[in-house]
């Protein structure tokens, strides 16, 4: 009886019909602009940034925290404003996660000084004594390999060049490096000492997680500054 | 008879694969679950829960499940075609290709060589491995196919070709990337695309590989172990074409109240409910299949892997699209719930009818009858204790931490930290190592079974002075 004595036009059958809705919720929105919106305000992540993003998947973070704010009133309170479609325009791929036994971290940028964070990757247990997080402290004894830099930028299309690579490794690495670098006690008690010149494993993935939603906060305080211009009757800011 | 043709080196081969890769996955899943609440097992990088869980739910998707079902779909496929397989030398080669692509699976995972999509973790040439796997292992099926003997293809078979052609569409899409180098790739869509297609492939691959299959398993070896016909082939047609066409839409249910467009979460979820039809249609296929019959749950000790199993993947396919629904979502979405929901289906759904199909095969290949009954009861009774101590425990954990995540005080704030929520949680992560433990003991004594089963037709087909394959 027909299609069920024809293996070849079953299988075809069923290819169209899972097309169908494959297309419609899958295929058709990669062209929508809906999905793809760009905003002059989010900034692709710096060299380093990506590096530490890439330490992040490596280690499945995501399998624990998730990156998007869901827009409820409890959430926006305790995580911040709600994530939008723009923010993840320079996400490939995506670290939405599906499981949250740690915190959202999509705005977890700035919401602690860098010190905070090393301390934290480097024993959890030392912040919150019941967290169940792993503790990352081998991460501070792995130099950061910036062999494929450029190559990871380029194929993003991140747009810098190589120069600009460099220059954005070299000057994060003066940056932590610096003497008067503020998470410099915490960083060299937590890093071996031959790589305390040098950028770590862990240098990195403190750079990302400080970019997380730091341009959503940063636009959030220009628009609150030029509103408070606009009510003293100043001239627009910027 | 024609049947001593037929190779069945494959089908074994295949099913200790599975049962080789179940016993890593769940001892891999224990420590995971011992990790939850006790950090300190975090002992090394590879061991850490983030690379851990990976490991986990690749080895018993992939590792167990498919090894299940592809040793069940060799079995199925020379039965209902009455053919034997056309290149067997080739799915040999499958074989030894799988274990070999499992095997680097694990080792790169634990590595921490990660896309980080979900059930698609493996690296690009991983993914290569995987593709030229599943082409080789479809040559066969459709070989086989045209060259059956039986005229009408049974639905087990309908199932079984839905998995093959459209594993492989889900499979290739999702993970198309462009190498950086060796170890290392990046998807070619970004932000809520690859969410979207992310999540597209992530319901469809629990849809193709934990729910199509298996489904043909059951339509195929619960008439089998019963010896009666399925209830109704009308119904059979409709729930397999709605199932296929509906599960396609449904990816977003994964994604809600995320930055992926409304309409498209919205017409998931409408997907998401429509599914109860056709996923209940072969419930209660499988339940009027039994009308008369009922005495068989207790005098036939396989009966009940079969009619267990459907229960659970009608709870299954109840609990799924409510908990997508957007007010439950906001509340359940990212909780203990939802991991409850997860073992549910595997634990009590897949594992069930996969081991039953694995006794059902021995004993028709070796000639021979099952080891010992009581020990398949027992293993019955355990993983389903072990299962339902899991799973219940996961959706009170879940319900007390969405309460807990929502909960304001008067003037508006928030009434817990995060860290007094998940402080709150570790004695129901206890108590889910422990289901875990007995569950796996279910295994064990399942692993003993079968092997002892295999292990005894030997013996007496040597008595005998026979020859076995
Ligand atoms: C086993 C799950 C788990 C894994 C894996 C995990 N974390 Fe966590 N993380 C937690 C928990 C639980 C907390 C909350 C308690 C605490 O602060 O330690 C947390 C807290 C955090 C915080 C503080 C968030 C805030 O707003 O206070 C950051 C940052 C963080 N984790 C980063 C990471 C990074 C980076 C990784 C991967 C290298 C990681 N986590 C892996 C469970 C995990
Ligand atoms: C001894 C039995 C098992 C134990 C102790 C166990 C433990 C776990 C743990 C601790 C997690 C992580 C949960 C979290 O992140 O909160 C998990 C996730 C998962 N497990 Fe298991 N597991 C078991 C059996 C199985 C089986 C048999 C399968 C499949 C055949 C399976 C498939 C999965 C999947 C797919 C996930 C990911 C869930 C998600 O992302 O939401 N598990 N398991
Ligand atoms: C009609 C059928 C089903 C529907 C509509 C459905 C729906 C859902 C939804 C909405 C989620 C996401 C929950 C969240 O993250 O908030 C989910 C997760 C999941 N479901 Fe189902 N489900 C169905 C059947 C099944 C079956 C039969 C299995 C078999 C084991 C299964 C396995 C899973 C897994 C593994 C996940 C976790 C995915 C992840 O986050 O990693 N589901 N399901």
């Amino acid at each position: 009886m027909g299609v069920y004595s024809k293996p070849a036009l079953f299988a075809l059958l069923s290819v169209v019909l899972i097309l169908v809705g494959t297309f419609v919720t899958t295929i058709l929105p990669i062209y929508l602009p809906t999905t793809q919106p760009v905003s002059s305000y989010i900034k692709p992540y710096t060299a380093v940034e990506l590096e530490g993003r890439d330490i992040y998947i490596r280690e499945g973070c995501n399998n624990c925290h998730t990156q998007t704010v869901r827009p409820l009133r409890t959430e926006v309170a305790r995580y911040g404003e709600y994530s939008k479609p723009e923010e993840f325009a320079y996400d490939r791929p995506h670290l939405w996660g599906s499981r949250r036994t740690g915190p959202d971290l999509a705005r977890v940028g700035g919401k602690y000084p860098d010190s905070w964070h090393y301390q934290h990757l480097y024993d959890p247990a030392s912040i919150s004594p019941v967290s169940n997080m792993p503790a990352y402290g081998w991460l501070a004894g792995r130099r950061l390999d910036t062999g494929y830099t450029f190559r990871k930028v380029s194929v993003l299309g991140y747009g810098y060049t190589r120069q600009e690579v460099e220059q954005q490794i070299a000057a994060y690495m003066e940056r932590v490096t610096a003497p008067d670098y503020a998470a410099r006690d915490v960083r060299n008690r937590v890093t071996p000492p031959e790589l305390r010149d040098t950028l770590t494993e862990m240098d990195a993935l403190v750079a990302y997680l400080q970019k997380l939603g730091r341009d959503v906060k940063e636009l959030e305080k220009s628009r609150r500054a030029a509103m408070l211009d606009k009510t003293i009757g100043m001239s627009e800011v910027r | 008879m024609r049947e001593s043709v037929q190779d069945y080196s494959v089908v074994r081969g295949f099913a200790y694969s599975a049962l080789f890769w179940l016993v890593i996955g769940l001892v891999v899943g224990l420590w995971l679950a011992a990790e939850m609440f006790y950090p300190k097992l975090n002992l090394t990088p590879w061991l850490s829960f983030g690379r851990l869980r990976v490991v986990h739910t690749n080895g018993l998707a992939f590792g167990f499940a498919l090894a299940g079902i592809f040793s069940c779909t060799y079995y199925m496929l020379q039965r209902l075609t009455r053919t034997p397989i056309v290149f067997p030398r080739l799915a040999k080669f499958h074989l030894y290709l799988f274990n070999a692509a499992i095997a680097l699976a694990a080792l790169s995972l634990f590595a921490g060589m990660n896309t980080s999509k979900e059930y698609a973790e493996l690296e690009w040439p991983l993914d290569v491995v995987v593709v030229i796997m599943w082409v080789v292992f479809a040559v066969n099926v459709f070989a086989t196919l045209a060259r059956r003997r039986e005229k009408q293809m049974y639905i087990s078979l309908w199932y079984i070709i839905a998995m093959t052609v459209t594993v492989a569409v889900l499979y290739i899409v999702n993970n198309l990337s462009v190498p950086v180098n060796l170890f290392k790739s990046y998807p070619i869509y970004a932000g809520v695309n690859d969410a979207n297609v992310q999540w597209w492939y992530g319901h469809n691959a629990v849809g193709f590989v934990f729910t199509v299959p298996i489904l043909a398993m059951f339509y195929y070896f619960l008439p089998k172990t019963v010896n009666l016909p399925i209830y109704s082939h009308r119904l059979s047609i409709i729930s397999f074409w709605s199932l296929v066409f509906a599960y396609l839409w449904t990816g977003a249910h994964h994604l809600m109240l995320t930055p992926v467009p409304e309409w498209i979460q919205t017409v998931a979820i409408a997907f998401s409910i429509f599914l109860i039809a056709p996923s209940w249609g072969s419930v209660v296929n499988g339940y009027y299949t039994m009308r008369g019959n009922w005495e068989l749950m207790k005098t036939n000790y396989l009966t009940k892997f079969f009619i267990v199993g459907i229960t659970f993947y009608g709870l299954q396919t109840i609990q799924g699209p409510t908990q997508g629904l957007r007010t439950l979502t906001a509340f359940f979405h990212y909780t203990d719930y939802v991991v409850g929901h997860v073992h549910m289906g595997t634990m009590g759904w897949v594992t069930m009818i996969i081991s039953a199909a694995l006794y059902y095969m021995i004993q028709e290949m070796n000639k021979t009858e099952v080891f010992s009954v009581r020990l398949a009861n027992l293993h019955f009774y355990l993983i389903l204790a072990g299962q339902l101590l899991y799973t219940v425990t996961m959706w009170i954990a879940g319900i007390q931490q969405g309460a807990m995540w929502k909960a304001t005080n008067p003037d508006g704030s928030l009434t817990y930290s995060f860290i007094e929520t998940v402080a709150s949680l570790y004695p129901y992560w206890k108590i889910r190592f422990a289901g875990g433990l007995v569950y796996f003991l279910g295994i064990v004594v399942f692993i003993y079974n079968f092997i002892m089963t295999g292990r005894a037709s030997k013996r007496t087909a040597l008595d005998a002075g026979m020859k076995t394959a």
